[in-house]
């Protein structure tokens, strides 16, 4: 398979006034064509800033401070400002957390996708509208005409995310990623629009990087997932094979922590502890604190990721056999 | 849209009715009108003649709707010091204080709003910092105080700007005495206009400033850089455009304000308007001139704000549905 972006050794700094705080630890992640990737891991692991790094898009004080990001055969991460900007919104697009937010709202419907395809194509604002009203389409909002006139606040929560996703797919980009896209949803909803983008990414063959905390999501709509735990990839493997057979102990302790709808009333599990602090990490292995299998190496040694069994790579001593 | 505005303009005669009750409460209760009136020959039994003739002896009620009746007709009652309806008194000196505001306010928004979004957009360079230090000075210094500066530097050292008066002015439609159609009425207006925007224009800057960093750290603002939009797209049409809207609604309440702030500078640069016929109107007790003015302050302060109100409610669609409804 032919990748679409590398990601190698990536790591990202917050340079705060209390110090700098490292939201990345060397991320290394390819994402191929026309794959879907999932991004899994609690809140403050690095997910959203893994996504927004890919871009060059991580809020301040955030920055790229190391490694690099391969698309298209150059790396992206040195890019100028004005070269990321041909990338971002044409070849690259986001879908964000929370579709209240992210339209502005002051402006239609049709400014807000007619200025995408005028910043990356030269084309007519009569093919601009011709285009906006075939994207409408594929995400089944019915009569687009009417809606280019409307304004965000004229639309639901789902509608406003189809919205986005059909502004994502104005300039045919080869990968969405898509930031928490049904976190702000009412769960029936989050279906719906989980089916849209799987739909979408299949038929336009798009690659998609979806990042969530939801398991049960990423498990439907991508092939392989990676957890990120304290701004490192602990795991990454076929989803299958870490939905069913997690190796990592903090995959394992969040998959036992899903609720189960059959088995009767019991506690949830929880992993015990909780996520270190990023300006105050534990040496070794970042999980160790955590973590009930612990050997000495861990407390010592940082693990790398590496191969096991079906085609995943974990980063654990124990799972690599102790060495 | 109609039913907004509607809301508004019934609101705006509340609130004018609301003045007109303080100002009349003021009339009736400060001064004696027959006093000003009269020589010292006139006699106790003349006088209250003159009371009852004039219809001072009524209940406050009854005389405060009398008064409103004229004032709806536009008699706001006769100056004692004039001699002649306090309107028409006013009338003829509001064109030299609406110029004057509208002077300060055309170099309020033609400064403030580039300096604050570039002090937005670029808050570490030197320049914003100067502009943002600046305004603090700026914000600091009174009026009056602003004023003689001027005047002592380019009137009395550079000999560049005349010090006093609205120069050589132009009679516009028989009655709007203008000076902004000859130069030497623009070069008298340059400096009061300046002293009146001096308060104005730092809090403006400051508000854009703020307004808009407060936006571009907004989710939609991060989205249209996903996008992949140009710099001035982003700032200029995403930003800006939500910048403005809490700037309209405080630069409407500040213009009202900046009527009524002439009187300073008008009394420095011995401009005649109606804030230094105000005070001169004080002095003189001439109530019903005071009053006059009052009522024609507060109802240009109200008929700026339901304009600001309605111009909102176009550049925000929100509220336009509000008003469907």
């Amino acid at each position: 398979m032919e990748p679409l972006i590398q990601i190698k050794n990536l790591r990202v700094d917050f340079a705060l006034r209390s110090g700098t705080v490292r939201a990345l630890r060397d991320v290394t992640l390819t994402i191929n064509k026309g794959e879907r990737l999932g991004i899994v891991g609690e809140s403050g692991a690095g997910k959203s800033v893994l996504g927004f790094s890919i871009i060059n898009l991580i809020s301040k004080p955030g920055r790229i401070t190391g490694g690099q990001i391969i698309f298209k055969g150059e790396d992206i991460a040195k890019y100028s400002l004005e070269k990321m900007r041909t990338i971002r919104g044409d070849r690259i697009s986001m879908i964000f957390q929370d579709p209240m937010m992210t339209l502005n709202p002051v402006l239609t419907i049709g400014t807000q996708m007619k200025e995408t395809i005028h910043a990356h194509r030269n084309v007519s604002n009569r093919e601009a509208e011709a285009i906006c009203l075939e994207k409408l389409r594929k995400v089944y909002i019915p009569s687009p005409e009417r809606r280019l006139t409307q304004y965000p606040h004229e639309f639901s929560g789902g509608m406003r995310q189809r919205i986005v996703i059909a502004i994502s797919l104005l300039t045919s980009p080869s990968l969405i990623i898509a930031d928490e896209p049904t976190t702000a949803l009412d769960v029936t909803i989050q279906a719906e629009i989980m089916d849209l983008l799987l739909e979408l990414c299949e038929t336009e063959n798009m690659g998609l990087i979806l990042i969530t905390h939801d398991l049960a999501v990423v498990s439907e709509v991508t092939q392989r997932i990676a957890v990120l735990y304290a701004g490192k990839v602990v795991e990454i493997g076929p989803t299958r094979q870490i939905i069913d057979t997690p190796q990592h102990p903090y995959t394992q302790g969040l998959i036992k922590a899903l609720p189960q709808m059959a088995g009767g009333k019991r506690r949830l599990n929880q992993i015990p502890g909780m996520m270190p602090s990023l300006r105050d990490m534990p040496s070794g292995c970042p999980f160790q604190p955590r973590c009930t299998e612990r050997i000495d190496k861990c407390i010592h040694e940082i693990p790398l990721l590496t191969p096991v069994e079906g085609g995943g790579q974990v980063a654990c001593f124990v799972r690599q056999g102790g060495m | 849209m109609f039913a907004f505005a509607m809301k508004r303009i019934l609101q705006a005669v509340i609130v004018m009715l609301i003045i007109s009750l303080i100002g009349f409460a003021i009339k009736h209760n400060f001064g004696d009108p027959v006093r000003d009136l009269v020589g010292q020959r006139v006699t106790p039994a003349e006088r209250a003649e003159i009371r009852e003739k004039l219809g001072l002896n009524d209940p406050f009620m009854v005389q405060y709707v009398r008064f409103l009746g004229a004032a709806v007709q536009g008699d706001l009652g006769q100056s004692y010091f004039f001699k002649r309806p306090a309107s028409e008194v006013i009338i003829r000196k509001a064109p030299a204080t609406l110029e004057l505001v509208f002077c300060a306010s055309l170099i309020i928004v033609l400064l403030s709003v580039p300096l604050g979004i570039y002090s937005a957009i670029r808050p570490k360079t030197l320049f914003s910092r100067f502009i943002m230090g600046g305004s603090i000075v700026g914000v600091s210094i009174p009026v009056f105080l602003t004023a003689i500066l001027l005047i002592y530097i380019f009137s009395v050292e550079l000999n560049w700007l005349p010090s006093f008066g609205r120069g050589k002015t132009v009679m516009l439609f028989g009655w709007w005495d203008t000076g902004l159609l000859t130069v030497d009425g623009l070069l008298h207006l340059i400096m009061p206009s300046i002293a009146l925007s001096s308060i104005m224009l730092p809090l403006f800057i400051r508000l854009i400033r703020s307004e808009m960093m407060e936006v571009l750290e907004s989710e939609y603002v991060k989205y249209a850089w996903a996008k992949g939009l140009k710099p001035r797209r982003v700032w200029w049409v995403h930003a800006f455009k939500n910048t403005l809207l809490p700037v309209i609604t405080v630069g409407g309440v500040q213009l009202g304000i900046m009527v009524a702030f002439t009187i300073l500078t008008e009394t420095v640069f011995q401009w005649q308007g109606m804030g230094s016929m105000f005070i001169e109107s004080v002095e003189r007790s001439d109530t019903s001139l005071m009053v006059a003015y009052l009522v024609f302050v507060g109802f240009v302060f109200v008929l700026v704000n339901t304009m600001v109100d309605i111009i909102y409610g176009l550049v925000n669609p929100t509220v336009r549905v509000a008003g469907r409804k």
